[in-house]
């Protein structure tokens, strides 16, 4: 059926592709980081358009422990796919639950935060500009929390159940990739939520 | 739909049970089937679309015409737009791309066959969705109510006040749902195209159809999701409350519009950039010449998707921006004839001095030639601001835009057909027919959308449901309408020259073009499994090496 084959160069054709996860996952940071931009962009166009209060500066407090603790759930991952790749399993799942529970300790932090702005302010996605935008901005990175973290999670399971071993080292970094990228966006979030927007 | 997606494999299936067949096609993820899907819903969506224009075309038939209601107008024009760009347009490139790359890069597959799969049918449940606005856009009790806001849907005819119902919404889940589709397709084309190439298929090697491919998928990642992030704001408006398009509370309309042309602008190019990507295989086949200027044809390529990011708000000059502003993108806009026109160069090269074969396929490849320089010229009439004020939001514009969708990419579209179906279904198109069916639609779009030009300048505006009599406008309008029917007689010439040729038209065997892309070297359609052993090219025409083992290409590169 298939008529080519060609002149097959025996052992001297070096034939690497990049890993398929890898492209992908990129592909899908490139994609996602258009619309956080979009986000972004409206909060910053929408600062102090208001007409209403509360305003940024009235009540939002920095929310830096927990800020603290979802940029090192990066370097948890980080080691945690490494340890992974040299075969070291158990130190491997130790890592992955520390990176969930810290993942999940930020999650807590902008639920608290929440409840504290909409019972204690009175500040709801339709109570004016700031908060429609600043609910969007930051529900949306929340929401890719929440994804990742049950992402995170099936992997721990599947670890629990001794179905991840060097094999699936290659599918990990690319899953540990998603979640970098989970934490520069949230960089980005607050440098302009909590620190030009104030 | 998936009744008359069964009929085009019945060759190997005729003797299982129907159920069995359908089944197997729903399940499906093998990129052919899942290509096949994604042409033929494209194309009963073609007719839904056609017969939405021709409606519109009836009522502008004549001064003071009562043919359909105001609103019906309103309904169908939003929907004509919305259906042709993103249930016809899209899915039919995508259906393509699909169907393609992994034969001409000498994969056995897309790089994720499931979730390619799963795209299709995100991308078919938006179709079903925004049509089924038609009965379910008053919660089913009332009259059918399609959304009325245009394609673009501006703020603030989109808030609650203007689109009560959830007519609108219909518009926006649809366009969010098929959205995600396309970006997984996007995805799973740049990860096929990177990770899946056969021995040898170096990326300076790969078919400029692949190349120009790759390019329109990075660009559906960076400016389809804008879209994607308006219309979740636009949901956020809607049902929580919020205020991104609220004037009354401090929100703007204006931020609405450069947020849809920020997608709008790119989307034209992930609609053309396709359609460039068949000329680029079917003009040097059949002008037996290699094509002119490879690289400088990637390079244009990748140069009009930057461009193209920078040129949005010449769209909307008409809402009063600062004079640098209305520089700026007049600028950039006129700088995307730069790399437009190399190509065109190019393509003109590759004939130039070649043996040219003027089958169906070739003849609306050259009509594309002709028809998308007239489009480009008077695109950079209206990127001029000054010129744009006089005629933005008339005909004019209607006229150049359907200069690019139908001139180009519709003909490219139709090149592609006559091309490539003996290799989808094993049978040749009828010649006589194809020839036919590219005069009558060649005289129809001249006389519909080459008119159309002059009742804009003469200042008719667009999205009216009737107008006065007045001087010129009368006869402009009824040459547009004619036109309009005999482009439908055209459809409808291609629709049996499809059905017919399925059962009737010649074997075409594996090579009937005598080309020199990799899907050529399989059998008409394609095994399963695409190659029985995976092939390894040494040029970038694997076919001509194999065919001219005295003189290959790869001697020379």
């Amino acid at each position: 059926m298939s008529a080519v084959t060609g002149p097959v160069l025996e052992g001297s054709l070096e034939w690497k592709l990049p890993y398929k996860g890898k492209v992908g996952m990129a592909s899908l940071i490139i994609a996602e980081s258009a619309i956080f931009t979009i986000f972004v962009v409206a909060y910053l166009f929408y600062l102090g358009k208001s007409i209403t209060g509360p305003t940024p500066r009235e009540v939002l407090e920095t929310p830096i422990f927990f800020t603290i603790c979802l940029l090192s759930s990066s370097l948890t991952i980080h080691l945690a796919s490494k340890e992974l790749e040299n075969g070291h399993r158990k130190t491997f799942l130790i890592l992955w639950s520390i990176t969930i529970a810290l993942g999940a300790l930020f999650l807590f932090g902008t639920g608290l935060e929440w409840h504290r702005l909409i019972y204690e302010r009175g500040l709801t996605i339709s109570t004016n500009l700031f908060g429609t935008t600043y609910y969007s901005l930051v529900g949306l990175h929340a929401t890719h929390v929440t994804l990742g973290l049950v992402m995170l999670t099936l992997v721990l399971l599947f670890g629990l159940a001794d179905r991840v071993g060097m094999d699936q080292s290659a599918r990990i970094a690319t899953l540990s990739m998603y979640w970098h990228f989970v934490d520069a966006v949230w960089v980005v979030v607050f440098t302009v939520v909590y620190l030009v927007g104030r | 739909m998936s009744s008359d997606a069964m009929a085009i494999p019945s060759a190997t299936t005729e003797a299982r049970p129907w159920v069995e067949v359908v089944h197997e096609w729903v399940t499906t993820v093998d990129h052919k089937r899942l290509g096949i899907l994604y042409i033929v819903y494209a194309l009963i969506f073609l007719l839904v679309g056609g017969i939405e224009a021709t409606i519109i075309r009836i009522q502008l038939i004549r001064p003071h015409n009562d043919f359909v209601s105001p609103q019906v107008f309103n309904r169908m024009f939003t929907m004509h737009g919305t259906t042709m760009i993103f249930f016809v347009a899209m899915p039919i490139l995508f259906g393509f791309a699909n169907y393609l790359v992994p034969l001409m890069i000498g994969a056995r597959d897309m790089a994720f066959p499931r979730l390619n799969a799963f795209s299709f049918w995100l991308t078919a449940l938006g179709g079903f969705l925004l049509y089924f606005s038609f009965l379910g856009g008053n919660g089913l009790y009332g009259a059918g109510n399609a959304p009325d806001v245009g394609w673009w849907a501006y703020a603030p005819l989109t808030a609650k006040a203007f689109s009560p119902g959830p007519s609108s919404d219909y518009w926006t889940i649809a366009l969010l749902v098929s959205g995600f589709g396309s970006i997984g397709t996007a995805i799973n084309l740049i990860a096929t195209i990177f990770s899946s190439r056969c021995p040898g298929m170096t990326l300076g090697r790969m078919p400029l159809f692949v190349w120009l491919n790759l390019v329109m998928s990075g660009i559906v990642l960076i400016a389809l999701t804008p879209l994607s992030a308006a219309q979740i704001m636009l949901l956020i408006d809607r049902y929580l409350g919020g205020h991104f398009f609220d004037t009354q509370a401090g929100g703007s309309a204006a931020i609405w519009m450069h947020f849809f042309w920020i997608f709008g602008h790119p989307e034209v190019y992930v609609l053309i950039i396709p359609s460039f990507a068949f000329m680029s295989e079917i003009i040097p086949v059949f002008s037996r010449k290699p094509i002119f200027g490879y690289p400088v044809m990637v390079g244009a390529t990748v140069c009009i998707a930057f461009l193209s990011m920078s040129v949005w708000a010449h769209h909307i000059f008409t809402i009063g921006m600062s004079s640098s502003a209305n520089s700026f993108f007049a600028i950039t806009s006129m700088a995307i004839g730069v790399p437009t026109g190399i190509k065109i160069f190019n393509w003109i090269g590759t004939m130039w001095g070649g043996s040219i074969q003027f089958k169906t396929a070739m003849l609306f490849s050259i009509g594309f030639l002709f028809q998308f320089l007239i489009a480009g010229l008077t695109g950079i009439m209206l990127a001029s601001a000054p010129f744009d004020w006089q005629l933005s939001l008339s005909y004019f514009v209607v006229a150049h835009f359907h200069y690019v969708i139908v001139g180009g990419i519709l003909f490219a579209v139709f090149a592609a057909f006559y091309y490539w179906y003996p290799k989808m279904t094993g049978r040749m198109l009828s010649e006589p027919l194809g020839k036919l069916h590219f005069w009558l639609f060649f005289l129809g779009f001249h006389l519909t959308f080459d008119v159309m030009h002059f009742a804009g300048i003469l200042g008719m505006p667009r999205r009216i449901y009737t107008y006065e009599p007045r001087p010129g406008w009368e006869t402009l309008n009824l040459i547009v309408t004619i036109g309009a029917f005999i482009q439908g007689v055209a459809i409808l010439v291609f629709v049996v020259n499809l059905v017919y040729s399925y059962f009737k038209g010649p074997k075409a065997g594996n090579d009937p073009w005598d080309a020199w892309t990799l899907e050529w070297s399989v059998s008409s359609p394609p095994p399963n499994y695409n190659f029985a052993s995976i092939p390894v090219v040494e040029s970038r025409r694997p076919l001509w090496d194999l065919k001219h083992p005295e003189d290959p290409d790869s001697r020379y590169e």
